[in-house]
């Protein structure tokens, strides 16, 4: 194996949270002057000790190593550290301890189009660009018909591209970080925007990168398919720690699976719901079988319930349960409330302090066969969001007896209905 | 354990090899990354470039603001503190007088603000990709420069006019010394700037104060009078004034009214090279976790 060219080695990252300092300079003064004469602080509040925020640690002693060539995927959920440790690697901000070392030039795409101004033309932002990214006049002298031509925007190359959509925006900003021919590259959620055609050309430019000029990538997103088509190795991270390092097919099954939680079934410790979703509290969250068994496979043809466990230590007005059905990939399939229906609309309008189970029956001959994730929402409409947690349980949905299963190949489609066709002769 | 091995292993692979780059927690205070910037020509000259052709997009006269601005404030000036007030302009031509002041202090004026807002504005941008930051700063004082050279072309212009016209103007030597007034200018703006701006990501307020400032140190700066009307007490009080020796020298080198007093000068450009360093630091400082406190 080759010497790695990058190697993080227990890096910590640590932000304060609240205040720092009172962000005026008055008010600062002011603190210091009664600190001198030995009062208390006239701008803290009563029972507050000091103005210090809590510190959070983003990024809690991660060490890996990257080889040259390897695109290494970065799974977590949100707030595990994942765009801290990008953050880190492309020196927009430094770690609190430890130390990155790293061989080659980098880029970052942090979200694309950086530094454009929406005054200069498309060719004017290409040389800014390319400039902020690290390219010099000449490099891109020398690429521009490449840049170009991969963006598709020729005809509005010399209009400023505050009158261009945010398909052109994105692909013209795409196509000057494609041509920058970093040693590594780094990139964040850039295929969030941009149409389908537009994102298949960018994954077949990333591996393009990796594969023929022996690049290393560092590729974050929540598009697991994406994560899975371009990576070999990935890492996880949990809360700011490096929970695993495997093979990518590996590390999403283990994110996909919620990590420890178990299947069929994701039970929300105390210490694991928000102070501030009180009175809400969250217990537990399954999926039911027809015989009322926790499974984390369900039969396409069969009948299934969620249930939403949680307790209320206060009465509530206007509490709602949603659910939020989507594909592994991402794609919603559905939302619904517990108080959709008039009746229980006007029933449960306000619930007393108390113990409750919320459940839905999901219907026979409906989802296609793959992975799916569940999430849960409590909420009062436009006042108040209690708790939500968008990747709360996943399973899987098995196809056997589903209709067509004669034919042995893959179907695309969230949904498998069972169509009722006629086939007439005339 | 086998943690701990590892952990030991890529240690030895970190000091053993030749990195082109270590991230770590602080700087080192001097370790200010000057070649960097070095490097970093061509982005500073777009950044210039940038500036130049926005800032008067979709503006009916377009660059002909460069040459508005100094003219209706020297046309003003002449009015109130010549006609009105009366004060005394060495004897030169109220109009050049005002206008040498005018063009003079804008260049100083704008280098200190728009750099004393350089992490403010630039936040979302520094907060998605790293390039040495000082580029900033410096492709304004770049564009300021243009500016200035455009408001001072101007002013040569009125210079001959009123020469044409018999007045009695005297421009000597001392206008070789014009680069080095301009680099002082640029370093006093830059370095006052960017030590604001690297205060303002924590306090908000200075750059209220820089703005109006700005506006303030005018009065104390011999732009709008010149030092010799002033009682030998208050000569001495504007002397603190950096900017002071180096706006009487442009106004000598030029028209031939005011002084030239080298060591002011001198006083004027260690104050400069210090405020510089200081700056430099600061800003370095302040650039590696600004982004944790925007």
């Amino acid at each position: 194996m080759s010497d790695p060219v990058i190697i993080a080695e227990n890096i910590s990252k640590a932000y304060r949270l609240g205040q720092f300092g009172s962000g005026t300079l008055t008010n600062d003064l002011k603190g210091w002057w009664a600190k001198a004469r030995g009062k208390p602080n006239p701008l803290l509040k009563i029972g507050q000790e000091e103005l210090d925020g809590k510190t959070l640690w983003a990024l809690r002693e991660v060490s890996f190593s990257v080889e040259p060539g390897l695109v290494l995927g970065i799974i977590g959920r949100n707030g595990a550290g994942k765009s801290t440790v990008l953050k880190i690697l492309s020196r927009v901000t430094a770690p609190t301890t430890g130390h990155m070392y790293v061989k080659g030039r980098i880029a970052s795409l942090l979200e694309v189009g950086t530094g454009f101004h929406p005054e200069l033309t498309g060719r004017e932002n290409i040389y800014l660009n390319g400039a902020i990214l690290g390219m010099k006049r000449g490099e891109i002298d020398r690429k521009f018909d490449e840049i170009l031509d991969f963006s598709e925007v020729e005809q509005f190359i010399d209009t400023p591209v505050k009158r261009y959509s945010s398909g052109m925006y994105v692909r013209l900003a795409f196509a000057v970080a494609a041509h920058l021919e970093p040693e590594i590259l780094v990139v964040d959620e850039v295929l969030a925007v941009g149409d389908v055609e537009f994102q298949k050309k960018c994954l077949g430019k990333m591996g393009d990168v990796a594969r023929e000029e022996g690049r290393t990538v560092l590729f974050v997103s929540h598009n697991m398919s994406a994560i899975l088509r371009l990576t070999q190795e990935s890492i996880v991270l949990e809360k700011g720690h490096l929970v695993m390092r495997a093979s990518t097919a590996e590390a999403v099954d283990y994110y996909l699976s919620g990590g420890n939680a178990q299947a069929g079934e994701r039970i929300w410790d105390v210490d694991e719901v928000p102070p501030d979703a009180t009175p809400f509290r969250p217990i537990s969250l399954r999926l039911l079988d027809k015989a009322g068994k926790i499974v984390d496979t369900v039969r396409s043809t069969e009948a299934f319930k969620i249930e939403m466990e949680y307790a209320l230590s206060a009465p509530l007005t206007g509490l709602r349960i949603g659910i939020y059905l989507s594909t592994a990939r991402g794609e919603y399939v559905l939302t619904s409330f517990d108080t959709d229906d008039q009746k229980h609309f006007e029933k449960h309008g306000s619930r007393p302090a108390g113990h409750y189970v919320s459940g839905c029956m999901l219907p026979p001959d409906f989802l296609n066969g793959g992975r799916y994730t569940l999430g849960v929402n409590a909420s009062s409409y436009r006042v108040r969001r209690y708790f939500m947690d968008e990747q709360a349980l996943t399973f899987n949905v098995d196809t056997s007896g589903a209709p067509g299963m004669q034919w042995a190949e893959p179907r695309p489609g969230i949904l498998r209905p069972r169509l009722e066709w006629k086939i007439e002769t005339k | 354990m086998a943690k701990f091995a590892m952990a030991k292993s890529d240690r030895v692979q970190t000091s053993s090899h030749n990195w082109d780059m270590v991230i770590g927690p602080q700087r080192n205070l001097f370790d200010l990354r000057l070649r960097e910037l070095l490097h970093s020509s061509d982005l500073i000259m777009l950044f210039v470039r940038r500036d130049f052709v926005s800032v008067y997009k979709q503006t009916i006269l377009g660059p002909l603001w460069y040459l508005i601005q100094p003219l209706l404030t020297t046309i003003i000036f002449t009015v109130i503190f010549g006609n009105i007030a009366k004060l005394p302009t060495d004897g030169l031509p109220q109009f050049l007088f005002y206008m040498s002041g005018t063009v003079i202090w804008t260049y100083f004026a704008s280098c200190l603000t728009k750099t004393s807002d350089t992490f403010v504005t630039n936040a979302s941008l520094f907060g998605k990709v790293y390039f040495p930051r000082l580029t900033v700063p410096i492709s304004i004082l770049i564009s300021n420069l243009i500016a200035f050279a455009i408001q001072f072309g101007f002013f040569l212009a009125f210079m001959g006019y009123f020469a044409l016209q018999g007045t009695q103007l005297h421009p000597n030597w001392w206008i070789l010394l014009t680069p080095v007034l301009l680099l002082m200018m640029a370093g006093l703006g830059l370095g006052f700037g960017i030590i604001v701006s690297s205060l303002t990501t924590k306090y908000r307020d200075l750059r209220f104060l820089v703005q109006f400032g700005a506006q303030l140190l005018m009065y104390v700066t011999p732009v709008i009078y010149p030092t010799s009307s002033l009682s030998h007490r208050f000569q001495v009080l504007i002397q603190f004034n950096p900017m002071s020796s180096v706006v009487e020298a442009f106004r000598y080198a030029y028209l031939g009214g005011g002084t030239v007093d080298l060591v002011q000068l001198a006083y004027s450009f260690g104050i400069m090279l210090v405020v510089i360093i200081i700056g430099v630091i600061m800003f370095n400082r302040v650039e590696a976790t600004f982004m944790d406190t925007v």
